[in-house]
Protein backbone atom coordinates (compact mmCIF):
# COMPACT_ATOMS: atom_id res chain seq x y z
CA UNK A 1 0.00 0.00 0.00
CA UNK A 2 1.35 3.00 -1.23
CA UNK A 3 1.97 5.75 1.72
CA UNK A 4 1.50 8.72 0.06
CA UNK A 5 -1.91 11.45 0.12
CA UNK A 6 -2.58 14.53 -1.73
CA UNK A 7 -1.26 18.22 -1.21
CA UNK A 8 -2.78 20.97 -2.74
CA UNK A 9 -1.78 25.02 -2.56
CA UNK A 10 -4.07 27.17 -3.75
CA UNK A 11 -4.06 30.67 -3.88
CA UNK A 12 -6.92 33.29 -4.89
CA UNK A 13 -5.78 33.44 -8.31
CA UNK A 14 -4.48 29.92 -9.22
CA UNK A 15 -3.45 26.71 -7.91
CA UNK A 16 0.06 26.46 -7.28
CA UNK A 17 0.58 23.21 -6.73
CA UNK A 18 -0.83 19.66 -6.61
CA UNK A 19 0.85 16.44 -6.24
CA UNK A 20 1.53 13.49 -3.75
CA UNK A 21 3.56 13.11 -1.87
CA UNK A 22 4.60 11.08 1.60
CA UNK A 23 5.25 13.55 3.94
CA UNK A 24 4.86 17.51 4.83
CA UNK A 25 5.79 20.06 7.72
CA UNK A 26 3.65 22.61 7.93
CA UNK A 27 4.26 25.66 10.34
CA UNK A 28 1.12 25.65 11.91
CA UNK A 29 0.32 28.88 14.31
CA UNK A 30 1.23 27.27 17.46
CA UNK A 31 4.36 25.13 16.28
CA UNK A 32 5.36 22.92 13.28
CA UNK A 33 3.66 20.50 12.12
CA UNK A 34 4.34 16.79 10.33
CA UNK A 35 1.50 15.50 8.60
CA UNK A 36 1.78 11.67 7.35
CA UNK A 37 -1.10 10.03 5.80
CA UNK A 38 -4.20 8.65 7.82
CA UNK A 39 -4.07 12.21 9.58
CA UNK A 40 -6.96 12.73 11.72
CA UNK A 41 -9.01 15.67 10.01
CA UNK A 42 -7.55 18.93 10.80
CA UNK A 43 -8.03 22.67 10.60
CA UNK A 44 -5.42 25.11 11.50
CA UNK A 45 -4.00 28.52 10.94
CA UNK A 46 -0.22 29.28 9.54
CA UNK A 47 2.26 31.56 10.79
CA UNK A 48 5.42 32.42 8.70
CA UNK A 49 7.35 29.91 7.52
CA UNK A 50 8.07 27.39 5.28
CA UNK A 51 5.63 24.48 3.85
CA UNK A 52 8.16 21.57 3.46
CA UNK A 53 6.93 18.56 1.06
CA UNK A 54 8.82 15.71 1.17
CA UNK A 55 9.01 13.98 -2.45
CA UNK A 56 12.25 12.64 -3.79
CA UNK A 57 13.82 15.99 -3.92
CA UNK A 58 12.38 18.79 -1.18
CA UNK A 59 10.09 21.09 -2.25
CA UNK A 60 9.81 24.28 -0.16
CA UNK A 61 7.47 27.27 0.21
CA UNK A 62 7.62 30.06 2.04
CA UNK A 63 4.42 31.32 3.36
CA UNK A 64 3.39 34.74 5.52
CA UNK A 65 -0.17 33.39 6.34
CA UNK A 66 -2.95 30.73 5.40
CA UNK A 67 -5.71 27.97 6.14
CA UNK A 68 -5.19 24.05 6.53
CA UNK A 69 -7.62 21.56 6.07
CA UNK A 70 -7.05 18.11 5.82
CA UNK A 71 -9.57 15.36 4.99
CA UNK A 72 -9.99 12.25 3.12
CA UNK A 73 -5.75 12.23 3.13
CA UNK A 74 -6.65 15.29 1.41
CA UNK A 75 -4.02 18.33 2.33
CA UNK A 76 -5.50 21.72 1.74
CA UNK A 77 -3.58 24.75 1.72
CA UNK A 78 -5.85 28.09 1.14
CA UNK A 79 -2.78 31.29 1.14
CA UNK A 80 -2.31 34.19 -0.85
CA UNK A 81 1.65 34.36 -0.40
CA UNK A 82 3.06 31.64 -0.91
CA UNK A 83 6.39 31.52 -2.78
CA UNK A 84 8.53 28.66 -4.01
CA UNK A 85 11.97 29.17 -1.80
CA UNK A 86 14.08 28.43 -5.01
CA UNK A 87 12.38 31.31 -6.91
CA UNK A 88 13.00 34.01 -4.51
CA UNK A 89 16.02 35.89 -5.25
CA UNK A 90 18.40 37.68 -2.41
CA UNK A 91 17.17 41.13 -3.72
CA UNK A 92 13.21 40.05 -2.94
CA UNK A 93 14.38 38.28 0.40
CA UNK A 94 15.90 41.52 1.60
CA UNK A 95 13.06 44.29 0.89
CA UNK A 96 10.96 41.51 2.89
CA UNK A 97 13.22 41.58 5.83
CA UNK A 98 14.25 45.26 5.86
CA UNK A 99 9.86 46.00 5.81
CA UNK A 100 9.36 43.55 8.56
CA UNK A 101 12.21 45.02 10.85
CA UNK A 102 10.92 48.46 10.38
CA UNK A 103 7.21 46.93 11.31
CA UNK A 104 8.92 45.28 14.61
CA UNK A 105 10.53 48.55 15.66
CA UNK A 106 7.54 50.51 15.83
CA UNK A 107 5.85 50.43 18.95
CA UNK A 108 2.07 50.03 18.73
CA UNK A 109 1.98 46.68 17.21
CA UNK A 110 0.06 43.48 19.46
CA UNK A 111 1.87 40.48 20.50
CA UNK A 112 0.84 38.17 18.25
CA UNK A 113 1.56 40.45 15.29
CA UNK A 114 5.16 40.87 17.09
CA UNK A 115 5.13 36.75 17.20
CA UNK A 116 4.13 36.80 13.40
CA UNK A 117 6.88 39.06 12.28
CA UNK A 118 9.80 37.73 14.33
CA UNK A 119 9.07 34.17 12.91
CA UNK A 120 8.97 35.44 9.03
CA UNK A 121 12.44 37.40 10.21
CA UNK A 122 13.98 34.24 11.14
CA UNK A 123 12.85 32.07 8.34
CA UNK A 124 13.68 34.61 5.77
CA UNK A 125 16.92 35.01 7.52
CA UNK A 126 17.57 31.16 6.84
CA UNK A 127 16.59 31.42 3.34
CA UNK A 128 18.94 33.86 3.04
CA UNK A 129 21.57 32.05 4.26
CA UNK B 1 -35.03 61.31 -51.20
CA UNK B 2 -31.19 61.36 -50.09
CA UNK B 3 -28.65 62.99 -52.67
CA UNK B 4 -25.53 60.55 -54.00
CA UNK B 5 -23.26 62.26 -51.86
CA UNK B 6 -25.59 62.27 -48.77
CA UNK B 7 -25.51 58.12 -48.99
CA UNK B 8 -22.10 57.93 -49.99
CA UNK B 9 -21.18 59.99 -46.44
CA UNK B 10 -23.53 57.31 -44.52
CA UNK B 11 -22.23 54.31 -45.78
CA UNK B 12 -18.22 55.74 -45.26
CA UNK B 13 -19.34 56.64 -41.56
CA UNK B 14 -21.18 53.06 -41.18
CA UNK B 15 -18.23 51.23 -42.15
CA UNK B 16 -15.75 53.23 -40.14
CA UNK B 17 -18.02 52.16 -37.46
CA UNK B 18 -17.55 48.62 -38.55
CA UNK B 19 -14.02 48.97 -38.28
CA UNK B 20 -14.04 50.32 -34.46
CA UNK B 21 -16.43 47.83 -33.77
CA UNK B 22 -14.46 44.82 -35.10
CA UNK B 23 -11.65 46.24 -33.50
CA UNK B 24 -13.20 46.11 -29.66
CA UNK B 25 -14.68 42.53 -29.92
CA UNK B 26 -11.23 41.65 -31.08
CA UNK B 27 -9.88 43.23 -27.93
CA UNK B 28 -12.37 41.80 -25.85
CA UNK B 29 -12.34 38.82 -27.28
CA UNK B 30 -8.41 38.45 -26.66
CA UNK B 31 -9.15 40.17 -22.97
CA UNK B 32 -11.43 37.31 -22.31
CA UNK B 33 -9.54 34.84 -22.46
CA UNK B 34 -7.68 36.06 -19.31
CA UNK B 35 -10.44 36.78 -17.33
CA UNK B 36 -12.10 33.40 -17.91
CA UNK B 37 -8.78 31.68 -17.29
CA UNK B 38 -8.72 34.11 -13.80
CA UNK B 39 -12.24 33.44 -12.54
CA UNK B 40 -11.63 29.61 -13.58
CA UNK B 41 -8.37 29.15 -11.66
CA UNK B 42 -10.13 31.58 -8.76
CA UNK B 43 -12.73 29.50 -8.18
CA UNK B 44 -11.78 26.58 -6.12
CA UNK B 45 -10.19 29.02 -3.97
CA UNK B 46 -13.62 30.23 -2.64
CA UNK B 47 -15.27 26.94 -3.08
CA UNK B 48 -12.28 25.28 -0.66
CA UNK B 49 -12.65 28.51 1.88
CA UNK B 50 -16.52 27.83 1.72
CA UNK B 51 -16.05 24.29 2.60
CA UNK B 52 -14.05 24.70 5.76
CA UNK B 53 -16.41 27.41 7.49
CA UNK B 54 -18.91 24.49 6.47
CA UNK B 55 -17.34 22.57 8.38
CA UNK B 56 -16.57 24.80 10.69
CA UNK B 57 -19.72 25.42 11.39
CA UNK B 58 -21.46 22.38 11.47
CA UNK B 59 -18.83 21.23 14.55
CA UNK B 60 -18.84 24.25 16.19
CA UNK B 61 -19.86 23.77 20.17
CA UNK B 62 -21.78 26.68 21.47
CA UNK B 63 -24.05 28.85 18.99
CA UNK B 64 -24.58 30.96 20.84
CA UNK B 65 -21.15 32.65 21.46
CA UNK B 66 -20.73 32.05 17.76
CA UNK B 67 -18.79 35.06 16.28
CA UNK B 68 -21.77 37.35 14.49
CA UNK B 69 -20.56 37.46 11.73
CA UNK B 70 -21.48 33.80 11.20
CA UNK B 71 -25.15 33.85 12.53
CA UNK B 72 -25.79 37.81 12.12
CA UNK B 73 -27.18 40.07 14.22
CA UNK B 74 -30.32 38.54 15.26
CA UNK B 75 -31.97 41.01 13.85
CA UNK B 76 -33.06 41.98 10.44
CA UNK B 77 -33.29 45.40 9.95
CA UNK B 78 -30.86 46.91 7.76
CA UNK B 79 -29.42 45.46 4.84
CA UNK B 80 -26.09 46.84 3.01
CA UNK B 81 -25.95 46.00 -0.39
CA UNK B 82 -22.89 45.77 -2.86
CA UNK B 83 -23.14 46.76 -5.73
CA UNK B 84 -20.79 44.99 -8.41
CA UNK B 85 -20.15 46.44 -11.78
CA UNK B 86 -17.55 47.53 -14.82
CA UNK B 87 -16.10 51.48 -15.26
CA UNK B 88 -16.52 51.11 -18.72
CA UNK B 89 -19.72 51.09 -20.94
CA UNK B 90 -20.21 49.03 -24.30
CA UNK B 91 -21.10 45.80 -22.95
CA UNK B 92 -24.09 45.25 -23.79
CA UNK B 93 -26.88 44.49 -20.85
CA UNK B 94 -23.90 43.60 -18.61
CA UNK B 95 -24.38 46.54 -16.07
CA UNK B 96 -28.23 47.20 -16.38
CA UNK B 97 -28.91 43.82 -16.02
CA UNK B 98 -26.91 43.73 -12.13
CA UNK B 99 -28.39 46.99 -11.95
CA UNK B 100 -31.73 45.96 -12.66
CA UNK B 101 -31.61 43.23 -10.00
CA UNK B 102 -30.05 45.36 -7.51
CA UNK B 103 -32.98 47.62 -8.04
CA UNK B 104 -35.55 45.29 -7.67
CA UNK B 105 -33.94 44.01 -4.57
CA UNK B 106 -33.82 47.94 -3.18
CA UNK B 107 -37.69 48.17 -4.16
CA UNK B 108 -38.36 44.84 -2.24
CA UNK B 109 -36.46 46.02 0.93
CA UNK B 110 -37.72 49.43 1.27
CA UNK B 111 -40.95 48.64 0.90
CA UNK B 112 -40.75 46.29 3.80
CA UNK B 113 -40.14 48.89 5.64
CA UNK B 114 -36.19 48.39 6.43
CA UNK B 115 -32.84 50.38 5.99
CA UNK B 116 -30.95 50.32 3.48
CA UNK B 117 -27.55 51.20 2.53
CA UNK B 118 -25.38 50.82 -0.92
CA UNK B 119 -21.85 50.55 -1.63
CA UNK B 120 -21.06 51.07 -5.42
CA UNK B 121 -18.20 49.44 -7.07
CA UNK B 122 -17.69 50.36 -10.63
CA UNK B 123 -18.65 54.11 -11.84
CA UNK B 124 -20.89 52.23 -14.05
CA UNK B 125 -22.80 51.09 -11.77
CA UNK B 126 -23.24 54.49 -9.67
CA UNK B 127 -24.58 56.27 -12.60
CA UNK B 128 -27.63 54.07 -13.10
CA UNK B 129 -28.30 53.73 -9.19
CA UNK B 130 -27.80 57.22 -8.03
CA UNK B 131 -30.74 58.72 -10.09
CA UNK B 132 -33.01 56.84 -7.76
CA UNK B 133 -31.43 55.81 -5.15
CA UNK B 134 -28.94 58.85 -4.47
CA UNK B 135 -29.71 59.20 -0.86
CA UNK B 136 -28.96 55.44 0.28
CA UNK B 137 -25.72 55.35 -1.20
CA UNK B 138 -22.90 55.27 1.40
CA UNK B 139 -19.54 54.98 -0.16
CA UNK B 140 -18.43 54.88 -3.57
CA UNK B 141 -15.53 52.20 -5.09
CA UNK B 142 -13.45 52.66 -8.22
CA UNK B 143 -10.78 51.23 -9.40
CA UNK B 144 -10.47 52.69 -13.09
CA UNK B 145 -7.08 53.18 -12.73
CA UNK B 146 -6.08 49.78 -11.96
CA UNK B 147 -5.10 47.51 -14.95
CA UNK B 148 -6.19 44.70 -13.20
CA UNK B 149 -8.12 43.59 -10.36
CA UNK B 150 -5.55 41.89 -7.92
CA UNK B 151 -6.60 40.52 -4.31
CA UNK B 152 -5.59 43.93 -2.52
CA UNK B 153 -8.78 45.95 -3.93
CA UNK B 154 -11.04 42.95 -3.24
CA UNK B 155 -9.20 43.30 0.69
CA UNK B 156 -10.47 47.14 0.34
CA UNK B 157 -13.78 46.35 -0.05
CA UNK B 158 -13.54 43.34 2.51
CA UNK B 159 -12.13 45.09 5.19
CA UNK B 160 -15.05 48.40 4.54
CA UNK B 161 -17.73 45.53 4.83
CA UNK B 162 -16.43 44.49 7.99
CA UNK B 163 -15.84 47.54 9.59
CA UNK B 164 -19.04 48.70 9.17
CA UNK B 165 -20.13 45.49 10.45
CA UNK B 166 -18.38 45.79 13.77
CA UNK B 167 -20.09 49.35 14.06
CA UNK B 168 -23.14 47.32 13.75
CA UNK B 169 -24.02 49.55 10.58
CA UNK B 170 -25.97 46.64 9.30
CA UNK B 171 -27.08 43.42 9.81
CA UNK B 172 -27.51 41.71 5.89
CA UNK B 173 -24.73 42.05 3.33
CA UNK B 174 -25.70 41.36 -0.12
CA UNK B 175 -22.87 41.72 -2.87
CA UNK B 176 -24.37 41.67 -6.24
CA UNK B 177 -22.46 40.58 -9.53
CA UNK B 178 -22.33 38.81 -12.62
CA UNK B 179 -21.57 35.22 -13.06
CA UNK B 180 -19.78 34.21 -15.66
CA UNK B 181 -21.49 30.92 -17.36
CA UNK B 182 -19.94 31.26 -21.05
CA UNK B 183 -19.39 33.51 -23.07
CA UNK B 184 -23.06 34.41 -24.21
CA UNK B 185 -24.35 33.73 -20.89
CA UNK B 186 -23.92 35.74 -17.38
CA UNK B 187 -26.02 35.42 -15.25
CA UNK B 188 -26.61 38.52 -12.29
CA UNK B 189 -26.26 37.25 -9.01
CA UNK B 190 -27.37 38.37 -5.27
CA UNK B 191 -24.90 36.58 -2.70
CA UNK B 192 -25.62 36.76 1.22
CA UNK B 193 -22.35 36.99 2.27
CA UNK B 194 -23.26 38.69 6.06
CA UNK B 195 -24.20 36.14 7.65
CA UNK B 196 -22.69 33.41 6.17
CA UNK B 197 -24.77 31.69 3.84
CA UNK B 198 -25.50 28.59 5.37
CA UNK B 199 -26.84 25.89 2.52
CA UNK B 200 -28.12 22.46 4.72
CA UNK B 201 -26.05 20.12 5.48
CA UNK B 202 -26.47 16.88 2.88
CA UNK B 203 -27.63 13.69 4.58
CA UNK B 204 -25.05 11.25 2.63
CA UNK B 205 -22.20 13.03 3.61
CA UNK B 206 -20.36 11.83 6.58
CA UNK B 207 -19.79 14.56 9.48
CA UNK B 208 -16.54 14.52 10.18
CA UNK B 209 -14.93 15.46 13.46
CA UNK B 210 -12.23 17.75 12.86
CA UNK B 211 -9.02 18.41 15.10
CA UNK B 212 -8.76 21.88 15.59
CA UNK B 213 -6.21 24.29 16.59
CA UNK B 214 -6.20 26.89 18.18
CA UNK B 215 -10.00 26.92 19.07
CA UNK B 216 -12.62 26.75 16.41
CA UNK B 217 -14.19 30.38 17.48
CA UNK B 218 -10.56 31.36 17.24
CA UNK B 219 -10.23 30.23 13.90
CA UNK B 220 -13.82 31.37 12.95
CA UNK B 221 -13.12 34.75 14.13
CA UNK B 222 -10.18 35.09 11.75
CA UNK B 223 -11.10 32.96 8.60
CA UNK B 224 -14.80 35.03 8.71
CA UNK B 225 -13.43 37.98 7.43
CA UNK B 226 -10.88 36.73 5.04
CA UNK B 227 -14.15 34.82 3.76
CA UNK B 228 -15.25 37.85 2.83
CA UNK B 229 -12.76 39.20 0.93
CA UNK B 230 -12.15 36.09 -0.90
CA UNK B 231 -15.98 36.19 -2.22
CA UNK B 232 -15.90 39.89 -3.43
CA UNK B 233 -12.48 38.46 -4.52
CA UNK B 234 -14.04 36.26 -6.60
CA UNK B 235 -17.38 38.38 -7.39
CA UNK B 236 -14.78 40.82 -9.20
CA UNK B 237 -13.04 37.72 -11.25
CA UNK B 238 -16.91 36.47 -12.58
CA UNK B 239 -17.58 40.37 -13.11
CA UNK B 240 -14.26 40.54 -15.15
CA UNK B 241 -15.37 37.51 -17.31
CA UNK B 242 -18.66 38.30 -17.88
CA UNK B 243 -17.44 41.68 -18.94
CA UNK B 244 -15.38 40.99 -21.76
CA UNK B 245 -17.81 38.13 -22.26
CA UNK B 246 -21.06 40.25 -22.67
CA UNK B 247 -19.10 43.13 -24.81
CA UNK B 248 -17.79 40.55 -27.18
CA UNK B 249 -20.81 39.80 -27.71
CA UNK B 250 -22.47 43.01 -28.00
CA UNK B 251 -19.49 44.17 -30.63
CA UNK B 252 -19.88 41.37 -32.36
CA UNK B 253 -23.41 42.01 -33.30
CA UNK B 254 -22.81 45.74 -33.73
CA UNK B 255 -20.38 44.45 -36.54
CA UNK B 256 -23.02 42.70 -37.99
CA UNK B 257 -25.59 44.85 -38.05
CA UNK B 258 -23.15 47.87 -39.05
CA UNK B 259 -22.65 44.99 -42.29
CA UNK B 260 -25.82 44.84 -42.71
CA UNK B 261 -26.84 48.30 -42.86
CA UNK B 262 -23.78 49.23 -45.73
CA UNK B 263 -25.74 46.45 -47.42
CA UNK B 264 -28.75 47.89 -47.76
CA UNK B 265 -27.41 51.32 -48.24
CA UNK B 266 -24.99 50.30 -51.27
CA UNK B 267 -28.33 48.75 -52.97
CA UNK B 268 -29.76 52.17 -52.19
CA UNK B 269 -26.87 54.58 -53.49
CA UNK B 270 -26.92 52.14 -56.62
CA UNK B 271 -30.61 52.35 -57.48
CA UNK B 272 -30.23 56.13 -57.01
CA UNK B 273 -27.49 56.15 -59.29
CA UNK B 274 -29.08 54.02 -61.83
CA UNK B 275 -32.19 56.55 -61.30
CA UNK B 276 -30.48 59.46 -61.99
CA UNK B 277 -28.56 58.06 -65.06
CA UNK B 278 -31.97 56.78 -66.81
CA UNK B 279 -32.94 60.55 -65.65
CA UNK B 280 -30.40 62.27 -67.57
CA UNK B 281 -30.42 59.64 -70.86
CA UNK B 282 -34.79 60.19 -70.77
CA UNK B 283 -33.73 64.16 -70.40
CA UNK B 284 -31.23 63.84 -74.03
CA UNK B 285 -33.80 61.53 -75.37
CA UNK B 286 -36.73 63.61 -75.64
CA UNK B 287 -34.51 66.94 -76.10
CA UNK B 288 -33.15 65.27 -79.18
CA UNK B 289 -36.60 64.00 -80.11
CA UNK B 290 -38.16 67.31 -79.83
CA UNK B 291 -35.96 69.31 -82.40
Amino acid sequence: MSEKFTIEIISPDRSIIKTETSEVVIPSFEGEMGILKDHIPLITFLRPGLINIKTNTDQKFFVEEGTVEFSNNNLLILTSTAKEVTKMNKKFIDTLISESEKKLDKNEITDKERYLLSYKLETLRNINQ
Amino acid sequence: MPSLDDLKKRIKSVKSTQKITKAMKMVAAAKLRKAQENAEKGRPYSQKMQNIILNLTRSISDPQNAPKLLVGTGIDKTHLCVVLTADRGLCGGFNSNICKLAKSSFKKILSEGKNLKIITVGSKGLDQIKREYEKYIIKKFSFKDKKQITFKEAEIIGNEIINLFKKNEFDKCILFYNNFKNVITQIPQAQQIVPADKTPIKENEENLSYEFEPEEDEILEDLLPKNISTQVFKAFLENAASEQGSRMTAMDNATRNAGDLVDKLTINYNRSRQASITKELIEIISGAESL
